[in-house]
């Protein structure tokens, strides 16, 4: 267990160094940061002062191996734009993704599971049908336009809920959080809707398709035999068994979730880390950028690290020292 | 994946069972139809278009955001109306299918050949080879593939040539992992043990034998990814990264008549959604049923 | 489908009228809880967000929107950029090289102290110490050779050589508080000596930095919202608001959908493509000015050039021929009207006959395609040749739609043309590599006067003078070089203007650079509310008004 723990740690050392090395490299090759960032009016002479205040001036391994030195102390720099401290930049954004990232999920599996299973018990009926074919259609939509669509239906035709931005938030636990607040809330539902449709379409689909594997199980048959209530089967001897795939899956999904954020923050000028991360692309703010992927690719290893370590409590079976990969 | 092959029946050929279940869904038909429709359409985009809307010189912006049905200056009906340089939105639509399909195909076929080969050769000689090779693909995998082509396309500039550069980088993991899987499962059975026995070449037992075999499962996932490619593709270059603006695809449609949905130009970004929403209903549904026809464990 | 559009409008026009009715309601709500005293606030959806509180850390559009209503400069700058008083009261040249500054009295900082000259050293002096800052504001303050206050009301200030911009230049940047420790630090051209520690960036975004503006802060939250509360000492006419709300909705969509919403009372950048229905809206209405901004396309004049084809390897930008064939085959009117949405106006040269500078004399380039093969034909290239037009794709209103445009009037003479897109850093990099022909960019005149074009677009590179900056393509005009010259160092106004109008009409006679139109900038709000049009393009919430 230990040394799995340890070679995962490695594993996800390299992948940061890796990524940072990439992410330098491309940012160098697109262009100079100064050149968006400076005024119009400045002439060479300043374009050359402000370039070396950044340390632009330098080569790049020599920018790099500074970066290195600072980012082992667990200083990854300072925006550019910003002029403060990119990891501060990006955790004031963080909670607002985090936030609607959660609620998107719990979206999906309060919506996804029912519907699932009702698919996946009533396979030949025209509502099973139906909520297959619709998981379809949520498995198409391409994520922007139907953010759009949300827009124009709720916000602007109907005038039922805001149409972006964040609302009222209130301090809990020394995070600024929507949830407490009616305003928060109303402002939270379209987005999180938004980034749960994908979601929810890949719930209907694992538990459907565990629904009818667990229907055939013994268990279930000698249940049925037993005179135990449907309610009951359902409710309690399949929902257990189904729920555990779908939520290893989901939680492998929760990144990419926070990455897809980027789309739906952008749709809805949700004040996340997503908007964040396009901004600064687009102004090649380099230390936000490192900074963001660092901690997306962070929260990646550690959601999978958890998720495994997890199942392997779970499941007896699984040994995790004997995994490959 | 369970081992549980089932014994065919003598008097059916293989192809014609699979088109049997196959045609068990009516669903799974109509989409089978509209992606044909659509790829016709595709393919012969040129001969059916009353305009080439890539050809800047057979634009007029004075023919700029018709509504549909307007005739406009060229002598033909834009039966879809047009768009604010006065491209016709039928023949834009069409024009971006194309270029959406082959975007979403190209990516997905090259994708397929460089991570299935990657993958094979990995299950089929394990060892350093497999650790080297499966570390890669992690790495790759825990990167999100919409933050990877983001910034890949920020690198690259835009391009068609680059957005499919773009998805087969994000893509061939996936192939490589899901053949990597299979292949370990075909590995362990007889029949390669006795063509290894038989000392028939690495590349003849690779190909031959262990590939066929490995196929069904990336069929699957491969027709999903088409759909995925084209998604990807629209969402990019609705983030202003992806196709040039002189050629767009359907994403690109979208993102520019984005702007237009509020004030009433709807055909603009409502069209093109509804033919990529089309096309990737069409590609799923296919997908969903061959996942079914080829899953042994559901099968009757 | 249309009929369920004009539906969908209706009834959100019928919504409408209830959220009213209901924000009636809350208000009348509000008044009676606070006995009277209904506290205003205005809410402006922006569709960028400054990237720091501190006035002198980034010259950048929104951070100096912002900072207008913090932090004051001493010459103010009108709507149409003319300069008025701000903290300085009135302003004189001495002689050539000496200007005199009455700053106003009875100015006083959010913390009670009083405003004086030593306050406007310790700015001058902190302006080149800002840590990090991407673009700094010394490009206005390095003219100032020395600066001194006789008396705390007086500010002389001393420049090495003529210069006439320093009004215009302490337009652009905001006074801060000089501190206890800094009541005597003397002004030096090559670093003031101040012991202590200068004032960080994080110091004005957490609002410990006190102004003079209309405004202070309340709360800034990156990215969601800067709260502003009106300045109860304020020396100037008292603003409509309690309480101003910034917040930075970057999507257009999403900005208009606030406004209609109701949810912000005002919003910058509205989509142009969104104007019309507006301005149909009966709750919204929509104002409009010229800006200082002109789209243009730049030419390169090497020998060798990357972006051409069909001409045997020459450069047919050098020929003006063929520039003037160029210029002649754009139907700037068409552009205008279908792309930019009657949001420009045709240009006809770098900056709006109204303001300073800008030859009133010069008319648009007619729209001639017949004139233009002519030309072409006449300089050799009767089957025109092909031509790459490089353009950002995210800076300017409207910018590769404008080129794509662009592109089929000149496929229509001949010239078969096509667009290279990209974003803001790769254009960048790229124009400033030559690695374009013929590009489309725009110039906005900070300084409102037509020196910032021309000095900037037209003049011959020069390093030493800070010419032709944005000049990559090394267009040269000796003649126009000399007249700008002349007019920068001629501190009188009326021959100063006199010179740069001939130096405008001087580069735009030899179609050196084509002008294609100025952006006019809209605002929309609520009805109720009204705003003048700037020319800055800036949203000053003290001058945002509620009509009866």
């Amino acid at each position: 267990m230990l040394v799995y723990l340890i070679r995962r740690l490695g594993q996800a050392m390299l992948t940061l160094f890796v990524m940072a090395v990439l992410v330098f490299i491309g940012i160098y090759a697109v262009g100079n940061p100064i050149d968006v960032l400076i005024s119009p009016d400045a002439d060479q002479a300043e374009i050359a002062a402000a370039t070396a205040r950044l340390g632009l001036d330098r080569p790049l391994w020599e920018q790099f191996l500074t970066f290195l030195g600072n980012a082992v102390q667990g200083d990854l720099g300072r925006s550019f734009v910003h002029n403060m401290p990119a990891l501060d930049l990006i955790l004031d954004r963080l909670p607002a993704t985090f936030e609607l990232a959660v609620f998107a999920m719990l979206l999906a599996v309060f919506l996804g599971v029912p519907l699932g299973m009702w698919a996946g018990l009533h396979p030949e009926k025209l509502s099973g049908r139906a909520i297959m074919t619709g998981s379809i259609f949520g498995f198409s939509l391409p994520n922007f336009w139907q953010g759009m669509m949300l827009i124009m239906i709720f916000a602007v035709i109907l005038g039922w809920l805001p149409s972006g931005g964040r609302g009222e938030t209130v301090e809990l636990l020394g995070f600024r959080v929507s949830f407490l607040t009616l305003d928060g809330l109303s402002h939270m539902i379209l987005p999180a809707l938004n980034l749960a449709l994908f979601k929810t379409s890949l719930v209907i689909r694992l538990t459907r398709a565990g629904t009818r594997e667990v229907a055939l199980m013994d268990y279930v048959k000698f249940a049925r035999a037993k005179g135990v209530s449907p309610r009951r089967i359902v409710l309690v001897h399949m929902l257990k068994n189904i729920l555990i795939p779908v939520v290893t899956v989901l939680g492998l999904e929760f990144g990419s979730v926070i990455a897809f954020a980027v789309v739906t923050e952008t749709v809805f000028a949700w004040p996340g880390m997503g908007k964040l991360l396009i901004d600064s692309i687009v102004l090649l703010d380099r230390p936000v950028v490192v900074a963001y992927l660092m901690l997306t690719v962070f929260i990646f290893i550690l959601i999978n690290l958890v998720v495994d370590v997890a199942y392997s409590a779970l499941d007896p079976r699984v040994r995790l020292a004997d995994r490959q990969g | 994946m369970s081992a549980a092959s089932t014994p065919r029946r003598r008097a059916d050929s293989p192809a014609a069972r699979f088109a049997r279940e196959f045609a068990e869904s009516k669903l799974a038909l109509v989409g089978l139809l509209g992606f044909v429709v659509i790829v016709l359409a595709a393919v012969f985009a040129p001969l059916i278009t009353p305009q080439n809307p890539y050809d800047l010189g057979q634009l007029d912006i004075m023919d700029g955001r018709l509504p549909p049905g307007s005739a406009g200056g060229w002598g033909f009906t834009y039966w879809l109306g047009t768009d604010d340089q006065g491209r016709d939105m039928l023949s834009g639509i069409i024009y971006g299918l194309r270029t959406s399909l082959g975007v979403g195909a190209m990516s997905t076929v090259v994708a397929l050949l460089v991570g299935s080969s990657v993958g094979l050769l990995a299950a089929y000689y394990g060892g350093r080879v497999e650790s080297l090779v499966m570390r890669v693909v992690d790495l790759q995998l825990s990167f999100p593939a919409i933050l990877v082509a983001l910034i890949l396309l920020a690198v690259l500039g835009r391009g068609v040539d680059k957005v499919v550069i773009a998805l087969i980088i994000v893509q061939w993991a996936y192939y490589a992992r899901t053949i990597r899987g299979s292949a370990l499962v075909e590995r362990q059975k007889e029949y390669i043990e006795a063509a290894r026995c038989l000392a028939l070449g690495d590349r003849r037992v690779l190909f031959r034998h262990l590939l066929p075999n490995c196929l069904p499962p990336l069929i699957v996932v491969a027709t999903v990814q088409v759909a995925h490619a084209i998604a990807l593709e629209a969402t990019l270059s609705f983030l202003g990264v992806g196709v040039p603006v002189t050629e767009p695809s359907l994403g690109l449609l979208i993102a520019e008549g984005y702007g237009y949905l509020l004030s009433g130009d709807y055909w603009i970004s409502v069209y093109p959604g509804v033919a990529l929403l089309i096309a990737i209903v069409c590609i799923n549904l296919v997908g969903d049923q061959l996942r079914d026809v080829m899953n042994p464990r559901l099968r009757r | 489908m249309l009929g369920m559009f004009q539906a969908v409008w209706h009834a959100r026009e019928n919504g409408m009228t209830g959220r009213l009715a209901t924000a009636l309601l809350t208000g009348a709500a509000i008044t009676v809880l606070a006995g009277g005293a209904q506290a205003e606030t205005l809410t402006i959806g922006t569709a960028a967000e400054p990237s720091a509180l501190d006035p002198h850390f980034h010259n950048l559009g929104p951070n100096n929107e912002t900072r207008r209503h913090i932090f004051q400069s001493l010459v103010d700058t009108d709507a149409a950029q003319r300069l008025e008083p701000g903290l300085a009261e009135s302003w004189k040249a001495v002689d050539d090289t000496t200007w005199e500054f009455k700053l106003r009295k009875g100015v006083k900082w959010t913390d009670g102290k009083d405003f004086t000259a030593q306050d406007v050293i310790w700015t001058l002096c902190r302006i080149p110490n800002v840590k990090d800052s991407p673009s700094s504001f010394t490009i206005y303050t390095k003219a100032v050779a020395d600066a001194q206050a006789p008396d705390p009301h007086t500010l002389i200030v001393k420049t090495d050589s003529p210069y006439p911009l320093v009004p215009t230049e302490f337009s652009t940047w905001g006074v801060i508080q000089a501190p206890e420790d800094a009541q005597d630090l003397k002004f030096k051209k090559d670093g003031c000596e101040y012991a202590g520690e200068w004032p960080k960036t994080e110091d004005f975004n957490a609002g410990k930095q006190v102004g003079t503006g209309p405004f202070k802060l309340e709360r800034y939250t990156k990215g969601d919202r800067i709260v502003l509360s009106r300045n109860e000492t304020y020396w100037g006419e008292q603003p409509a608001w309690d309480e101003v709300v910034f917040r930075p909705i970057t999507s257009p969509a999403p900005r208009v959908a606030a406004l209609l919403s109701g949810d912000v009372d005002m919003i910058d950048s509205p989509p142009i493509q969104d104007l019309e229905r507006l301005r149909s809206d009966a709750s919204i209405e929509v104002a409009q000015g010229l800006s200082n901004r002109v789209i243009y396309l730049h030419m390169d004049q090497h020998d060798e050039t990357p972006g051409v084809k069909g001409t045997d390897g020459k450069n047919p930008m050098q020929d003006k021929r063929v520039r003037e064939a160029l210029s002649k085959a754009i139907n700037r009117e068409a552009i205008v009207e279908r792309i930019m949405g009657g949001v420009a106006e045709p240009a006809a040269q770098l900056l709006p006959e109204s303001m300073f500078g800008s030859d009133p004399e010069l008319k648009v380039t007619a729209y001639d395609p017949e004139g233009a093969k002519k030309l072409l034909a006449e300089a050799g290239y009767p089957d025109g040749f092909e031509l790459v037009i490089g353009t950002p794709n995210d800076r300017y209103m409207n910018d590769e739609k404008v080129a794509q445009a662009v592109a089929q009037f000149f496929t229509r003479v001949g010239i078969k043309t096509s667009i290279d897109a990209s974003t803001a850093p790769v254009f960048f990099k790229r124009r400033n590599a030559v690695d374009f022909t013929m590009y489309l960019a725009g110039w906005g005149a900070a300084t409102g006067e037509m020196s910032s074009p021309l000095k900037s677009l037209a003049a011959t590179p020069d390093k030493s003078r800070g010419y032709g900056t944005t000049n990559p393509g090394e267009y040269s005009n000796p003649e126009m070089d000399k007249l700008l010259t002349e007019a920068l160092q001629t501190v009188d106004d009326e021959k100063r203007e006199e010179l740069l109008r001939a130096a405008s009409r001087t580069v735009m006679n030899d179609y050196g650079i084509i002008p294609l139109h100025y952006e006019v900038t809209p605002w929309a709000f609520r009805k109720g509310l009204s705003y003048e049009p700037r020319a800055d393009q800036y949203t000053l919430a003290m001058y945002v008004k509620p009509v009866n």
